[in-house]
């Protein structure tokens, strides 16, 4: 399972798989971040769209 | 009174070719774009005619797409911008039958112009005249699916400002099919070999889309034009 | 019997049943997807031919089978959104598109980072890579088209029939891309697919492809709450649902 430089170096592959796990962990907590940043803008225009009707007197 | 499908269908298609013809400087436009385009490539590469001849098939095909997407954002923006598509709309006749007459009239006065002109371009790019009948079969076929795709892109951005950008982006990832169908038939034709296979599956493509997409045009112009 | 079926049609009783779903959708992933990448990493015996590179199957795989379950998932809520005028399936195509396109990016650039060490080139027109970079095209064409649109509406309609089109044809590009592949032989030796396989290489992918798709499915709860809310910012259950 140790060959050629140890865990770290996967086998002299180090430099093609380390950033395939980085990207794919980046992707994953993008969509995380993104989907959160989308529903707290949609909420904040809620909001502003309700006081808006609101002092229109609706 | 109503007139029957077929009578609609004729007058529409001759209203069309009225039109496109009181302005044949927008005909020949995708026509003069088409052989602009093919001397691009010698220019960018090289003029060696070995060479050409092994590009050719690409480079025609890839010349003979952006001709026929170039015309396709005009296909239904001129008549709803003066409101004659809410007419035809409105009129009784189902929108389908526009559909299909102007897009069988955006072919033939653009996809088939552009097979009538090609042999013009494939001797330019050293393709030997044995294979101009798969070339020109192989090209009417695929820019009669390209006007039914083209059909499809236009209904969804007609009204939209910056539409031709979107159109081309939105149809070319579909016509990419076609585009390999089209260029390995011509490129067997060069060889000659055998097109057969590469012709019938552009054939497939092509009915499979003549059939699908009317409804999938007409649909998009009911969502855009409401 | 199909009251919950009903149910999944009201922007507010999606709009709570996600928040509920998302944490234990994620939580469960994320314990499945530690568990794969430990395995996976550390623990899988290397491939015979393809030495440690080959772990990059563990991310590259769950990707590719993402982005294209998202785009058809996306395609059947605009069929749905067309075809019942169900609001809530705009929504979720909505959502589903930007996510999906990250994994279809995710998919290209592990493709390539895996092609290189086994095919000595960062990019080769192999067919799976060349149909993936086309799902992406498709995947930019949708949300393009319904960004275009003022009126979100006619937007959410546009996108949804093009997402439709766009579906029929996947199978299509696919079939012409391996065709037109397999005529150009000897360009790339195109085993980018699964090595031989056994147990210990496969658990930790199984890990992975379920880990993934629960991740998927808590991030799509997340993003179908803004759309949601996008949609409904008249309605009045918002006027609540905005104070908790």
């Amino acid at each position: 399972m140790n060959g050629g430089g140890g865990f770290w170096a996967m086998g002299g592959y180090a430099r093609f798989v380390w950033p395939c796990f980085a990207l794919a962990l980046g992707v994953l907590f993008w969509n995380l971040w993104s989907a959160r940043r989308h529903h707290a803008q949609a909420l904040r225009r809620a909001e502003r769209a309700l006081a808006m009707a609101g002092r229109e007197g609706r | 009174m109503s007139i029957g499908t077929g009578a609609a269908l004729s007058l529409l298609l001759r209203r069309e070719l009225c039109l496109s013809f009181r302005r044949p400087d927008q005909l020949l436009q995708p026509l003069v774009f088409f052989l602009i385009v093919t001397t691009l490539f010698p220019l960018a590469l090289s003029p060696e005619l070995t060479l050409l001849r092994e590009m050719s098939p690409g480079v025609l095909w890839v010349a003979a797409l952006l001709a026929s997407l170039l015309s396709m954002d005009g296909l239904f923006r001129g008549d709803a911008e003066d409101g004659t598509l809410e007419q035809l709309a409105l009129s009784g006749q189902s929108l389908g039958v526009v559909v299909v007459a102007k897009t069988f009239a955006h072919w033939l006065v653009s996809g088939a112009a552009l097979v009538l002109v090609s042999p013009l371009v494939a001797t330019a790019l050293a393709i030997p005249v044995e294979a101009f009948p798969i070339m020109m079969l192989s090209l009417a076929l695929g820019t009669l699916t390209l006007s039914w795709l083209g059909a499809i892109g236009a209904g969804l951005t007609v009204g939209l400002r910056r539409g031709s950008v979107l159109l081309s982006l939105i149809v070319l990832p579909l016509a990419m099919p076609l585009l390999i169908f089209g260029a390995n038939a011509t490129d067997r034709a060069i060889g000659g070999e055998s097109a057969a296979g590469a012709l019938y599956f552009l054939a497939a493509l092509c009915v499979f889309t003549s059939s699908l997409a009317p409804l999938a045009a007409t649909a998009a112009l009911r969502i855009t034009l409401e | 019997m199909w009251t919950w079926f009903y149910r999944l049609a009201s922007p507010p009783y999606v709009y709570r049943i996600a928040a509920a779903f998302a944490p234990w959708l994620l939580g469960v992933a994320g314990a499945l997807i530690v568990y794969g990448l430990i395995d996976g990493l550390a623990f899988a015996p290397r491939d015979y031919q393809q030495g440690d590179a080959f772990r990059i199957i563990y991310v590259h795989v769950p990707a590719s089978s993402l982005s294209v379950m998202a785009y058809t998932l996306m395609a059947v809520a605009a069929a749905i959104g067309l075809i019942w005028r169900i609001k809530v399936a705009y929504a979720v195509a909505a959502a589903v598109a930007p996510i999906g396109a990250s994994f279809t990016l995710l998919t290209l650039v592990t493709g390539s980072l895996w092609g290189k060490p086994m095919w000595g080139t960062y990019w080769a027109w192999d067919p799976r890579l060349t149909s993936e970079l086309i799902l992406l095209f498709l995947y930019f064409g949708v949300m393009s088209l319904r960004a275009a649109f003022e009126d979100p509406n006619r937007g959410d309609r546009a996108a949804a029939l093009l997402a439709i089109v766009g579906v029929v044809n996947v199978p299509i590009i696919h079939f012409s891309v391996v065709w037109w592949n397999s005529l150009h032989q000897g360009a790339t030796i195109l085993k980018l697919g699964k090595p031989q396989i056994d147990a210990s290489m496969a658990l930790p992918l199984y890990a992975m492809l379920l880990g993934f798709l629960l991740f998927f499915g808590g991030v799509l709860c997340l993003r179908l709450r803004g759309e949601v809310l996008n949609r409904e910012r008249q309605a009045s259950w918002v006027r609540e649902a905005v104070k908790s």
